[in-house]
């Protein structure tokens, strides 16, 4: 089996300006939709407490939250998690309220109503202190990846090559929330795990592109800059929809099987991976481009030497 | 030329082999058990409480599937629930003949089913984390400034039973925010108390100070001291909250300094968080401080007059009782607590033991005040309650004091346990809680394990029909990848959660990039008209560098949550790094050894089984 039956090279940068274009209106609208809805912060960072409960039959949501309020509840969000005998009650922190007391007193209020029975699943309770630390330590995991991935790109390419590979993958992690923020998904810490990891899985995709291109500079002489890059990302895109093709299988299967638990962070890896490969591949190599790489930069005197005395 | 040298399939042998023993004890499953442990602190357990075990089971005619007997625990495996439940009963009966003091936890357990001959080799199944085994898990905040409050506290009393020993008159020692004041006549007796002072403790910082006619001293804690009574704070908490979880019976508490001033406590299996809450955020201390019996006063104070100097609580029985704000002892000169009944009378009572400094404090004080009454008091956040307030009858010398009177064996109980269940170095918060119902935890490992199965079923049905033989080889690899990752796991004994079982898969989803990698460079070589050895060598060769790229990103990625995450990221970050580093070995080591050995022999090798390699047509002229 071949999938990529490919005679020539496909000139992908006849249209460097069309994918700059779409991701620069998608990078926008991301950062519009961050801007103006704000992302969903789960409990972990925003603090307070979620209790989930099972019922053997599908509860009354609305009188569940009427019976909430009335018991004091006042900011509480009652919604359905996963299937109708599921419920998710979202609290946000209790200024009066011994706060680590909240969740008994869901539980005591919740068995006050009428014809179920509800079976406490599971309770997460985070303080404010411990909300603000895991937000701070989020956004320096995030910092350290970006760093650590530069400094990498740095010895092993060019700057224009680090460059053009951590704009590209960083418009993905904008791109990313920016689905969180249009949606209002919870961001959790499981989500944030996922986005760094699809953030140092993606870079890999242009490091392959940006081999390719110096490989091709350095032994196919006649070719324009455009040109080289062509051959670069056609000789690398079997490689490059099949592993990635893959890994979405993984995480497909997470999405599917994975229960309500695993599906914000499965949900996270697949925008990674496909807005990965768009832009790994075809954001990042217009970027080098644009930024003027050339023959010249890889070509060392001394090989010139050796050539002319063949 | 694609042979490994022996030493190479050797490695490779020994790897899977290991793989394979430390990943079989995740097969056995658990059996129910029964885990005996130590609740008091001078009993120890060894092999007469394993023979006690053993033989209360044979009387109980239950048939244990062996008695085990480790550094703090003696442990019966059962063969199911209901004899579980029996045997902890019959146990229960047979070592702790007074329910009231219990000498022993029993507790119920799961214990892994690991045969003996692996358990001999420490291979042991993976630690689960409490989102796939239900439990509950809390972090709790030590508050430090009231460690060092209390410290000050205790300190004043120190103090002036001190300079009432070294025959120094002052006019008063008291607290003031951070800082302990004692006020003296003239400054010469401030001399004399200076030097009482400094001769007895190196930890307060002493200045002084002129306010009036007060000649006074200001002692402050010198920032050593500061720092050890801190340290020294956590360390208690730490011991009293082990004290505590003893009471709960649960078989396998973790309790850990998380920082400088956190404690994380994880239960296992406890699914009654309020009586867990009720018993870790017990953030009582004990004070014993007089009782102020001044005709009229009390009548004053329930009009609304307190005197100065005291305060008004209500006594169990609902008795108003104006106390005194001097505290005359805290709970740590408390060694020890017992119900019990009076010598004399034979009435229920509680027995006291107190340290060396309390009880030449509490001797002075009896001595002083005899017929007079004192209480014990348990202050919760601030707010204090009256345990008991006894008459105090004679003077009690040697620190060991008997309670009695009024009360029923049960109250006796209970005060002590509460006297007992030791006192906080410092107040504790609950800053995250996190609790998980036994059913959502086998649901969680059903679905981790799920997703993990059926995605690895679709990446090796695509494998093995894209890349045929060599397909094949990749799907090898990637389940010794999987074999070698929980084998290392399980040998670590790191905690698996499910953000951990997430990261398993997307370790395999990611780890198959590197066998897609080879398997393209050797298509291409094929391409470009090598021969089919040659193309095997030049594939696996030049696909090394990027494999090592493309796990180098995923590594600063990994490290990078390894370093800042917490929690669930943790989890998540250790199996993701681990996940690359045997990704790297099966993807090119183990899948080149099998390639070797398939093909490696050939000496005419004319075609290999990679599925169709396909050439462009302009480059087949």
């Amino acid at each position: 089996m071949e999938f990529f039956r490919i005679q020539k090279d496909i000139p992908f940068m006849k249209h460097a300006l069309v994918f700059n274009v779409i991701s620069l209106v998608t990078f926008l609208l991301a950062v519009l939709f961050l801007a103006t809805r704000g992302l969903h912060f789960s409990v972990e960072f925003t603090g307070g407490t979620l209790v989930e409960v099972g019922y053997a039959e599908a509860p009354d949501v609305a009188k569940v939250r009427e019976t909430l309020t009335n018991d004091g509840f006042a900011d509480v969000q009652v919604q359905n998690f996963g299937n109708s005998r599921e419920l998710l009650i979202r609290l946000p922190l209790q200024k009066d309220l011994d706060s680590a007391r909240v969740s008994e007193k869901v539980m005591g209020s919740l068995k006050t109503v009428a014809g179920a029975e509800p079976q406490l699943r599971r309770v997460e309770f985070v303080g404010p202190q411990v909300g603000k630390e895991l937000a701070t330590d989020g956004a320096m995991a995030l910092l350290m990846v970006v760093v650590g991935i530069m400094i990498y790109l740095a010895f092993r390419f060019e700057w224009r090559f680090a460059v053009s590979a951590i704009i590209a993958n960083l418009h993905d992690v904008i791109i990313i929330l920016g689905f969180f923020a249009f949606f209002q998904w919870e961001f959790s810490l499981a989500v944030l795990a996922a986005v760094l990891a699809v953030l140092g899985y993606s870079v890999n995709e242009s490091v392959i592109v940006f081999d390719r291109v110096r490989e091709t500079f350095k032994k196919k002489r006649g070719m324009g800059t455009p040109e080289v890059i062509n051959h670069a990302i056609t000789s690398t895109i079997s490689r490059t929809i099949i592993t990635h093709g893959s890994t979405e299988m993984m995480v497909l299967s997470m999405l599917i099987f994975g229960g309500e638990t695993l599906f914000y962070f499965a949900l996270a890896l697949t925008i990674g991976i496909l807005f990965g490969i768009y832009s790994s591949v075809l954001v990042a190599s217009p970027l080098v481009m644009w930024l003027g790489v050339s023959r010249e930069q890889f070509i060392k005197p001394q090989a010139k030497k050796e050539e002319a005395v063949v | 030329m694609n042979r490994y040298p022996i030493w190479v399939y050797v490695t490779v042998a020994v790897a899977l082999l290991l793989g394979v023993i430390y990943t079989l004890p995740n097969f056995y499953g658990e059996l129910p058990a029964v885990q005996v442990s130590s609740a008091k602190a001078t009993i120890k357990v060894d092999s007469k409480l394993m023979e006690r075990v053993e033989a209360a089971l044979k009387a109980g005619n239950l048939s244990a599937g062996g008695v085990t007997l480790d550094a703090t625990s003696v442990r019966a495996r059962l063969a199911t629930t209901d004899e579980q439940l029996k045997a902890r009963d019959t146990i229960e009966r047979a070592l702790n003949p007074d329910p009231a003091d219990p000498t022993y936890v029993v507790a119920l357990n799961l214990l892994p089913a690991t045969p003996a001959w692996l358990q001999s080799m420490h291979a042991k199944p993976m630690y689960l984390g409490l989102d796939l085994r239900g439990g509950v898990h809390f972090l709790l905040q030590v508050d430090m400034k009231g460690a060092l409050t209390k410290r000050l506290d205790s300190m004043s009393a120190d103090l002036r039973s001190l300079l009432r020993d070294k025959g120094v008159r002052h006019g008063g020692v008291a607290r003031e925010g951070n800082s302990v004041l004692v006020k003296f006549r003239d400054a010469e007796t401030r001399d004399k108390g200076r030097n009482a002072i400094t001769d007895s403790t190196a930890d307060l910082q002493l200045s002084e100070r002129q306010d009036g006619a007060d000649f006074t001293l200001v002692g402050t804690l010198s920032p050593q001291s500061q720092n050890r009574i801190q340290e020294f704070a956590v360390k208690q908490n730490i011991t009293t909250l082990h004290n505590r979880i003893n009471e709960l019976g649960v078989a396998e508490p973790v309790i850990q300094q998380q920082g400088s001033d956190r404690i994380v406590v994880q239960l296992p299996g406890v699914q009654d968080t309020a009586k867990a809450k009720d018993i870790l955020g017990r953030t009582a201390t004990l004070e014993i401080r007089m009782v102020d019996d001044t005709a009229g006063a009390l009548e004053g104070a329930l009009q609304g007059q307190v005197p100065f100097g005291t305060e008004l609580y209500t006594e169990r029985g609902g008795q108003p009782l104006l106390v005194k704000k001097q505290v005359v002892l805290t709970g740590d000169r408390l060694t020890d607590a017992q119900p019990g009944f009076a010598s004399d009378t034979n009435e229920p009572a509680v027995h006291l033991t107190l340290d060396s400094a309390g009880s030449r404090i509490f001797k002075d004080v009896t001595r002083d005040n005899v017929n007079k009454r004192m209480a014990i008091l348990l202050i919760e956040k601030g707010k204090g309650e009256v345990v008991t307030a006894p008459v105090i009858r004679t003077e009690i010398a040697g620190g060991r004091v008997q309670i009695s009177g009024r009360m029923t064996t049960t109250e006796a109980y209970d005060i002590a346990l509460l006297l007992r269940a030791g006192s906080l170095a410092a107040p504790m918060e609950i800053v995250e809680e996190r609790t998980i119902g036994p059913s959502l935890g086998a649901e969680n490992i059903e679905k981790g394990f799920k997703s993990t199965l059926w995605g690895f079923a679709a990446i090796a049905a695509f494998m093995v029909a894209y890349y045929l033989i060599f397909g094949l080889v990749s799907v090898l690899a990637l389940a010794s990848n999987l074999m070698l990752l929980i084998a290392l796991l399980s040998l670590l004994q790191a905690t698996l959660t499910l953000p951990g079982i997430a990261a398993i898969a997307l370790a395999l989803g990611m780890a198959i990039d590197s066998n897609v990698l080879i398997n393209e460079r050797v298509r291409e070589e094929l391409r470009n008209g090598a021969s089919p050895q040659a193309a095997i060598s030049a594939g696996y060769e030049r696909a090394w560098a990027t494999i090592v790229d493309s796990n180098i990103t995923t590594l600063i990625a990994g490290l990078a949550l390894l370093i800042f995450g917490s929690g669930a990221v943790r989890g998540f970050a250790v199996v993701h790094c681990l996940g690359i580093l045997t990704s790297m070995f099966s993807a090119v080591v183990i899948s080149r050894a099998l390639v070797n050995l398939l093909y490696g022999r050939q000496r005419k090798l004319d075609k290999i089984s990679i599925g169709q390699v396909w050439k462009p047509q302009g480059n087949q002229g």
